[in-house]
């Protein structure tokens, strides 16, 4: 097999290779290391290719074939891990300068899973700085490139993770989610992205923005390789007490196209957001593709949706500003020159060290929880983000998903949008009422306006993440948009 | 409600950031303009309801006691910016 097309095969079907020994391991990880080196000069997904790692889980897992050991589900997949996930001994940066030379001594929750389950760490990919941002813009570094168009962004923050598994720079990547982080590249890059309830996966060893939002997911190239990578990720983790204490099911059972009586609302504000035209269209036409199938679906309203921008942008600041706290030059990453005394030394390291949004972020969230204004805005957000919980358990009475846009627009170009922060966040209307309810949510590719992908949400009750597959199998099944690749 | 220059230089200090000139007008605009945004959670009654502060029905996660390995002192300072005598060398905090 030409190494290339190797490249463009999924999990599933690289790892089956492996398993009847059509292809070793070490191949498997040579072929992407070599695409990476010819065109990731293009896209700029990696911040950090890790070659030695990738051939040496390689070759111990090709021992393990030899010795005819059984093999982990996953054997021989190539992975891409977002840069805010500690990798020990492997530079991890969050994409900040404050973090330049940071190399973990231990290794996320989710990296160990990854390993454990036969993956083949290729890299560590590009974020918006700290994951704040929709583009990858805000890096410290470099911005990535949108595989469909190289002159427009890929979303963000986990854009290097959407750019790799659309690029076919790997099979499977980690992103992390606060307010959309993994749903909006999805739907730029043209691939499968879930967000999973909160609480589902171990946050152990990611580096914290917004604690009681951040969540970790996978992206995809397909549906099965979602549930694939849900399998490897899911279930409690003692290292992180705010991760659930119930048993993961097999997500693997999900891939059935039956959706039979599935009741799919659809809450019309997320049409309203600014929504293009044509991205409405393509929603609506995805539904209607379910009615096809034999569910059934009805208009809705979720008037809290209007709040969620507002809502977001006071919690996400408040718990970033307390999180970011740590970054003082002490006990790793930069130390500014200028270190005089302590407090000089905190000043100085925060400011050569943190990037504008970041900064913009840190002083939103010291203003939101100062004394004196702590109830007007961090107590009052906290309430509105009741309200928006109630809003969904409302409709989950009555629906088994909703299904909105993922976002209002397709990719923008970059720059586009850079100088104006309040057009920027404008890309997570529709994915930050999910967030503050803790509820999973997953893209998928419903189409293509102008060349580029158009992504759809689906939403589902806390914990339903099994539906959430069921039903974009479904529709994958149905459809060949996923099957469509960017010509690089 | 708009932000004065005293205020923003006090934030400042409380998030340890050294702004120059430039960056505090920038940042006062920008904080400004997203305090005006806020106004919209106005719009809302929540006097009876109650603050969520994690979605998940979590508290008083325990565990026993058990003595395990934990990091080497090695370990803890190898990304140290600097280092003296097996800990974290900083500043000069207390005057001799």
């Amino acid at each position: 097999m030409v190494d290339n097309e190797l490249c463009k095969l999924t999990a599933h079907e690289i790892t089956s290779l492996v398993k009847s020994k059509q292809v070793t391991c070490r191949e498997v990880a040579e072929a992407f290391i070599e695409r990476v080196s010819s065109l990731d000069d293009k896209v700029r997904a990696y911040v950090t290719v890790t070659e030695d790692l990738a051939l040496s889980q390689a070759d111990a897992l090709d021992k393990k074939i030899a010795a005819g050991e059984e093999l982990p589900p996953l054997a021989g997949v190539p992975w891409a891990i977002k840069d805010n996930m500690c990798t020990r001994g492997v530079l991890t940066t969050c994409s900040s300068k404050i973090l330049y030379n940071y190399k973990p001594v231990y290794d996320a929750s989710v990296v160990q899973k990854v390993a454990e389950s036969g993956g083949i760490i290729i890299g560590k990919t590009n974020l918006d700085e700290f994951a704040m941002g929709s583009s990858t813009e805000n890096s410290a570094f470099f911005t990535t490139k949108n595989p469909w168009d190289l002159e427009r962004v890929p979303g963000g923050s986990s854009g290097g993770s959407a750019a790799a598994v659309a690029a076919d720079l790997a099979a499977l990547s980690l992103g992390s989610d606060t307010g959309g982080s993994i749903r909006q590249p999805a739907a730029f890059c043209g691939v499968v992205g879930m967000k999973p309830t909160y609480g589902r996966v171990s946050r152990y060893g990611l580096i914290a923005f917004a604690s009681s939002l951040d969540q970790i997911g996978p992206f995809s190239k397909d549906v099965t390789d979602c549930a694939l990578a849900m399998n490897v990720i899911s279930g409690r983790d003692p290292m992180d007490s705010t991760s659930l204490d119930v048993p993961a099911p097999d997500y693997t059972k999900s891939l059935v196209p039956d959706v039979k009586g599935i009741k799919i609302g659809v809450p019309v504000e997320f049409f309203a957001q600014g929504v293009a035209p044509e991205i409405v269209e393509l929603v609506w036409r995805a539904v209607e593709a379910f009615a096809v199938l034999g569910a059934e679906y009805k208009e809705t309203s979720m008037p809290m949706v209007d709040y969620g921008l507002a809502t977001y942008y006071i919690i996400a600041p408040a718990e970033c500003s307390s999180n970011l706290a740590r970054y003082d030059g002490v006990r790793y990453g930069l130390r500014s020159s200028d270190s005089s005394d302590p407090l000089t030394m905190f000043k100085k390291t925060r400011e050569e060290g943190f990037g504008p949004e970041v900064k913009q972020r840190i002083m939103a969230g010291t203003y939101a929880l100062s004394a004196g204004y702590y109830d007007a805005y961090y107590l009052k957000a906290q309430k509105v983000r009741t309200l928006i919980r109630r809003d969904f358990e409302r409709l989950f009475e009555e629906f088994d998903v909703l299904i909105t846009p993922t976002t209002p627009t397709a990719a923008f170009k970059i720059g586009e949008r850079a100088g104006d922060p309040f057009a920027m966040k404008l890309n997570d209307v529709c994915t930050i009422p999910a967030s503050m309810a803790g509820i999973p949510a997953i893209s998928v590719p419903c189409g293509f306006a102008d060349g580029l992908p158009v992504g759809m949400q689906i939403m589902g009750k806390p914990l339903d993440e099994a539906l959430l597959l069921r039903v974009a199998f479904a529709f994958e099944q149905a459809t060949a948009f996923h099957k469509q690749k960017p010509k690089l | 409600m708009k932000l004065t220059k005293e205020e923003l230089n006090q934030l400042a200090f409380l998030a340890r950031l050294e702004l120059s000139e430039e960056e505090l007008a920038t940042l006062g605009g920008y904080l400004n303009r997203l305090l005006e945004s806020f106004e919209k959670l106005k719009e809302l009654d929540t006097e009876d309801v109650e603050p969520t502060s994690h979605t998940v029905p979590v508290c008083n996660v325990f565990r026993d006691d058990e003595v395990k390995p934990s990091l080497s002192r090695g370990e803890v300072l190898a990304n140290a910016p600097a280092e003296k005598d097996g800990t974290f060398e900083v500043p000069r905090i207390v005057e001799t």
